[in-house]
């Protein structure tokens, strides 16, 4: 072999300088990950598939899988997701359409309030729920209906969640379509229905094929809703999950669920990584603000009520229970959440505290997932590949690795210094950052995309260095995207429950974890505590969604 | 100041920049002349240090660039599309070469002023870059890379965005100011007229290779390849057997310059070459089409043998459209082509 | 697996430093303490748990030692938890296994002996594992029906006071339950009346109740705070089940959370239903604060504890010495004989009944 040349040599130092590059920005999203995620699940599966002396059990699989209730289980989990999207798409499509062509008063109000379901605890959605549809809620007052423990009280409140996915992913697309392109295809002699059929219905295919994933995801891992609104009769695969984990122990069963869970969610998070690479290509994008138009004609303007009516009664009428049952003495709900005890003793801090709790664990949570999911996309920014590809799908797992499992995981690796995290309070705002940190990407890594690359090479001509570069043009340009995945990443670990709940803790209750705790108890005191700690709690994620929609970028990602 | 010494890019398995050597003399105008992927940018980002090399070397000063990263190189570059910073004002961008070099606010003011004066744009530091027609952009664009003094200025098809009138009344503009400011370029475009009216010297390349480099007036007198004739717009290229004084072609008998080398060759007949007279004389042509060029009429004649001949002639001669003239040649507007 | 994790918390070791100072500020005095301190006490238990700031004050001053309690999830899963964490616990003592759950923790080795100062004042009928000290009981609780008083003085019916009753037609469509499956209330109930009527007899007595109308719900809370007619949130929900299975303490307990307080509980207990829960505290193998955790086990039976606990858990103390808050005598039910069945019985059983009711209530 020939001596290297002293430009190979050079070269090869270039190449290796930018392979360090991204080499470090990935080192804590990847250290992140297998430290707080895959050792964790690793650990607590291997415990069920292996022997006392380590040998790995195959075997296992089929016997579980056998099992005749837990064919069942699958079944139901599968079926109702299906039906839960199908109904969510129904309901929701009308609802991105107004959101993105209609300009109205009020518009970034309702776009606020479409979301705060999404970030709402599920404790809190169940109750608000069971005051609908349940004994003596509105349904059963008016026409003597009861859905509670009935299918259709799952079905409905899955719409409720995930309602704002469908509008945010296909009406954030809707409203960047050119209608230009449809008005052509008019001028070219298409009705309106074959021109939107023609020309808007492709374009939007793949925003709706995604949207449809993800509420597929969410739905088939529903764990709360179907827990509190199903009755004995209906459990989902994650709610299987947890019963086999936390209250039977039986590991071998929960490894073998945990793997098909796995399995399935890494299945659709495939054909939704596929669908997104469809739609970020070869669409013409313009400004959403020049595609909206104030309604016209009786035919609009009923499409308008239609959407308002549906999100009244779907969205806001079990919220607003709630809040009525707050209000049920007064403020006197609001005045008892200050003190330590009502009359006895119950928490160890009042109630009210634990609204300090949830900001500043989920401030933290925030920090940490903004962090990790900023580097992470900053790496993904620099180069698209296969495998950065697959990484973008991986950081979405967790949203689809039941909790109980990650914090049971958590328990048995996070064992030995430096890393004995178990009680330490860090490990729920780590733990709800794992859920953050998919948003994060998703929210930062498209509008690092746009950022035309020649933009950055303009500064690195002009003398900036690389770390300047990414100050003086990354920064400024997604400095709103920042902003807006930080207030997610926010709301939704103000809302987390499910980590919370499995991680033991000292005793700082979170705000859902407080309402969870006065459900659990007798008394009229504690139920309306519970009831004005939710409103609190709304109101606060309502909040922070409508200071995004202030601040939210035109171009950032669908969530 | 520049040297490139056989550098070569690849893309794959295509190499986009092949062995080029090339040098750029202190204060002089190098314009790199191609069709779209002959690899001229690419060359651009080479020296500037954004692409890596995969053979040869790229010296400034004498001092060989590897290693050297994009923004310790010194040189500036304007981008085809400008790329100004969206978030910055007009004086935001032009400062920011100074800015990251850490001169202060008052050096960076006056700078920035002066700049825009010397572009045109007195007073304009104000202005959101977004407001900016296509030749302030330009401008603009043209001080943010001139502001931190780069030893060598270059430029990616600076004009091409604009329409006709502006880009022939900046080029000239253009041409002026460098000479003033005794600044180095290397500039790269598709437009002929372009190249020859800003450069010093032209540098024709074709698929990664230098097809040809000379003065504007060596390159235009005598185009080195059938390529480099027919890029620079010259379609009258023939096969051709020269005997003596005549080279015998499908045209005829046409006469060639004293000295050319005998035997088998191509041969270009620049336009203004082609003589247009009676029917009876010459080469039998019918006239197919006029267009008219301004100072000339371009008359595209076709032959009743061999391939369309493209004659200029002046206003008042042209014939119309459809009339039979004869063809004769003039012996310096011949060129052997190698 | 081990190199490799070894790398990982490594590298992470550094990161996580970053992610440290990053975090909120307002939390440091949280991070402060990891509980290795030899003058920390940790006591892990299930979210249940709370005592008075007070009391626990008391303890550090007599001993100390500063009590640090983690929560861990309902009983069942805090149980579940301590066993996966066996050997590297996460705390010192864990309270809070009760007889249904006794013999799983039991076997899986989770406690160290110790014989606690004080434990004369215990009944024997409570002391499950007296011969080897493994486990220190610590409260008594019942399981029992409670009924909405004023549904039965409305309809001038004495309510039920035994399982019998509550399969009378004159209690059709009254009573709902909790499914034993996901619910420890619905679990004691089903125990209460295997214990009654035997092994083979409750089966019977179930198919009966299931004639006789019985709901089952998944959850305490649905059962209470949705059906129940007596309850404060069943009455805003319109509940209309006058017969809920829930815990003796109730009626007190609906009574302080009330504003203002009745002079009379809404609710009553059918003292002939009860299912009798003790609740055990233990010395966790391999805690690292043994002596601490031992005075803490002492301290948890010594009176200030106990008389602590019915308002802070609503559950009774096991001490004979303890006093009974007002509270308790004026508006609690006195259950002269709780039903009962043997830990081991449970740990046998469990899992076949829970199957069998599910097949027999269920489908």
């Amino acid at each position: 072999m020939v001596l290297a040349r002293p430009e190979v040599a050079t070269r090869r130092r270039a190449a290796l300088r930018a392979g360090a590059l991204r080499a470090g920005l990935m080192a804590l999203p990847v250290a992140f990950f297998a430290v707080f995620f895959a050792l964790p699940v690793a650990a607590i599966v291997g415990r069920g598939l292996r022997t006392e002396d380590g040998a790995w059990q195959a075997g296992r699989l089929v016997d579980v899988l056998g099992r005749p209730d837990i064919a069942g289980v699958l079944w139901f989990t599968t079926w109702q997701a299906l039906a839960s999207t199908a109904l969510t798409l129904l309901v929701a499509l009308p609802g991105a359409y107004v959101l993105a062509r209609f300009d109205f008063p009020g518009k970034a109000l309702l776009r606020a309030v479409v979301t705060v379901p999404f970030v709402l605890p599920t404790v809190v959605v169940g109750t608000a729920f069971l005051a609908l549809l349940g004994r003596g809620g509105l349904l059963d007052e008016m026409w003597g209906v009861r859905l509670d423990t009935t299918v259709w009280a799952v079905l409905l409140a899955h719409v409720f969640f995930n309602y704002a996915v469908v509008v945010r992913t296909v009406g954030g697309l809707w409203a960047q379509l050119d209608p230009r392109q449809e008005e052509a295809a008019r001028v070219l002699g298409a009705s309106r229905l074959g021109a939107w059929r023609r020309v808007t219905l492709p374009a939007l295919a793949p925003a709706v094929a995604a949207a449809a994933l993800m509420v597929f995801l969410f739905t088939y891992t529903s764990f709360g809703i179907v827990q509190i609104l199903g009755g004995p009769a209906y459990r989902t695969l994650e709610a299987e999950i947890y019963r086999q984990t936390a209250q039977l122990l039986d590991l071998r069963a929960a490894a073998v669920l945990t793997l098909v869970q796995f399995a399935a969610v890494g299945a659709i998070l495939a054909v939704h990584a596929r669908t997104v690479r469809r739609r970020e290509t070869a669409l013409k994008l313009v400004d959403p603000r020049s595609t909206a138009r104030r309604p016209r004609g009786p035919g609009q303007w009923a499409l308008l009520g239609g959407v308002l009516l549906t999100v009244l009664l779907l969205l806001l009428l079990p919220l607003g229970v709630l809040v009525e049952r707050s209000f049920d003495g007064g403020l006197g709900y609001y005045r008892a959440l200050q003190h330590v005890d009502a009359g006895g003793g119950t928490f160890l801090v009042p109630p009210v505290e634990a609204i300090g709790n949830s900001l500043e664990y989920a401030a933290a949570a925030t920090a940490i997932a903004v962090l990790v999911g900023g580097l992470a996309a900053a790496a993904l920014t620099r180069r698209a590949g296969r495998l950065v590809r697959g990484f973008d799908a991986l950081l979405m797992l967790p949203l689809g690795v039941s909790a109980v499992t990650v914090g049971f995981g958590f328990l048995i690796t996070l064992d030995e210094p430096p890393l004995d995290l178990r009680s330490s309070w860090l490990l729920v705002p780590l733990a709800q950052a794992l859920v953050g940190v998919p948003f994060v990407v998703r929210t930062m890594l498209p509008v690092l995309r746009a950022v035309d690359a020649r933009l950055r090479e303009a500064a690195a001509v002009l003398g900036a260095s690389p770390w300047r570069v990414w100050r003086e043009v990354d920064l400024p340009l997604v400095g709103r995207a920042l902003a807006v995945a930080a207030g997610f990443a926010f709301a939704v670990s103000l809302g987390e429950f499910g980590a919370t709940v499995f991680i033991a803790r000292p005793d700082n209750p979170t705000l859902p974890v407080a309402v969870a705790r006065l459900l659990g108890r007798p008394g009229e005191l504690n139920y309306g505590q519970a009831m004005a700690l939710s409103t609190i709690l709304m109101v606060v994620c309502a909040v922070a969604l409508l200071l995004l929609e202030r601040i939210r970028a035109d171009r950032s990602g669908e969530l | 100041m520049l040297v490139l010494e056989d550098v070569t890019v690849r893309f794959g398995a295509r190499a986009a920049v092949d062995a080029v050597s090339l040098e750029v003399a202190d204060h002089e105008i190098v314009c790199v002349l191609g069709p779209s992927g002959s690899g001229k940018s690419t060359l651009l980002r080479v020296v500037a240090g954004l692409k890596p090399v995969d053979a040869g070397r790229v010296l400034l000063d004498g001092a060989d660039q590897a290693g050297v990263p994009v923004h310790r190189r010194g040189v500036g570059l304007m981008f085809q599309d400008h790329q100004l910073f969206p978030q910055r004002d007009v004086a935001g961008n032009v400062a920011f070469g100074l800015r990251v070099r850490g001169a202060s606010r008052k050096e960076q003011a006056a700078r920035v002023a002066e700049l825009l004066d010397l572009v045109g744009l007195p007073g304009a530091g104000g202005r959101a870059v977004a407001a900016l027609s296509g030749g302030e952009q330009q401008r603009v664009a043209l001080a943010r890379a001139l502001a931190p003094g780069p030893r060598l200025l270059m430029l990616d098809e600076p004009l091409g965005q604009l329409d006709r009138g502006l880009r022939e009344r900046l080029v000239v503009e253009l041409r002026q100011l460098f000479g003033r400011l005794g600044t180095t370029v290397l500039a790269v475009t598709h437009d002929q007229g372009e190249a020859f009216a800003l450069a010093d010297r032209v540098v024709v390349m074709r698929d990664g290779r230098i097809a040809q480099s000379g003065t504007p007036l060596q390159v235009w007198r005598r185009p080195a390849s059938e390529f480099v004739a027919r890029f620079l717009g010259f379609d009258n290229v023939v096969a051709a057997t020269v005997t003596g004084a005549v080279a015998d072609t499908v045209w005829g008998k046409v006469p060639v310059p004293a000295g050319t080398a005998q035997g088998a060759a191509r041969l270009l007949v620049r336009p203004a070459g082609v003589r247009l007279g009676d029917p009876a004389d010459g080469l039998r042509c019918t006239v197919e089409g006029r267009t008219f060029r301004g100072h000339h009429v371009a008359v595209r004649l076709r032959p009743e043998s061999g391939p369309v001949l493209e004659a200029a002639c002046p206003l008042r001669d042209a014939p119309g459209e459809g009339a039979v003239v004869g063809v004769t040649f003039a012996a310096d507007e011949v060129v052997v082509l190698g | 697996m081990s190199t490799t994790k070894k790398i990982a918390v490594g590298t992470l070791a550094a990161a996580l430093g970053v992610t440290t100072l990053t975090a909120c500020g307002g939390g440091s005095d949280k991070a402060s303490d990891s509980g290795t301190g030899s003058k920390t006490v940790t006591l892990v238990s299930h979210d249940s748990f709370n005592a008075s700031p007070a009391v626990l004050k008391e303890f550090t001053k007599r001993t100390g030692y500063t009590v640090k309690v983690l929560k861990s999830g309902d009983a069942g899963e805090a149980v579940n938890k301590a066993i996966l964490t066996k050997g590297a616990p996460q705390g010192d003592v864990f309270f809070g296994v009760d007889n249904t759950l006794l013999s799983r923790a039991l076997d899986n080795g989770l406690f160290e002996p110790y014989e606690a100062k004080g434990l004369d004042r215990v009944p024997d009928t409570v002391r499950l594992d007296k011969d080897k000290h493994r486990v220190t009981p610590v409260d008594t609780g019942e399981i029992c029906v409670n009924y909405d008083k004023k549904y039965f003085a409305d309809k001038k019916l004495a309510p039920p006071q035994t399982f019998d009753d509550l399969a009378k037609p004159a209690y059709k469509d009254l009573l709902v339950v909790e499914n034993p499956e996901r619910s420890s209330p619905g679990l004691g109930f089903l125990l209460g009346t295997a214990a009654k009527y035997g092994d083979d007899g409750w089966q019977d007595y179930w198919k009966k109740l299931k004639a006789n109308g019985v709901k089952v719900v998944d959850s305490w809370e649905l059962a209470y705070n949705q059906e129940f007619s007596g309850s404060a949130g069943g009455r805003k929900a319109k509940g209309d089940r006058p017969l809920v299975v829930s815990y003796a303490s109730s009626p007190p307990v609906e009574v302080l959370y009330s504003e203002p307080q009745p002079a009379e509980a809404p609710t009553g207990v059918s003292t002939g239903t009860c299912f009798q829960q003790t609740e055990f505290a233990g010395l966790l193998t391999g805690a690292k604060n043994a002596e601490g955790g031992k005075a803490l086990i002492d301290f948890l039976i010594g009176k200030t504890f106990q008389e602590d606990m019915p308002l802070q858990m609503f559950v009774n103390p096991v001490v004979k010495d303890a006093k009974l808050p007002e509270l308790f005598t004026k508006h609690g039910a006195e259950v002269a004989e709780p039903y009962t069945v043997a830990p081991e019985k449970i740990a046998e059983k469990r899992d076949g009944w829970i199957q069998t009711w599910s097949s027999l209530v269920l489908k």
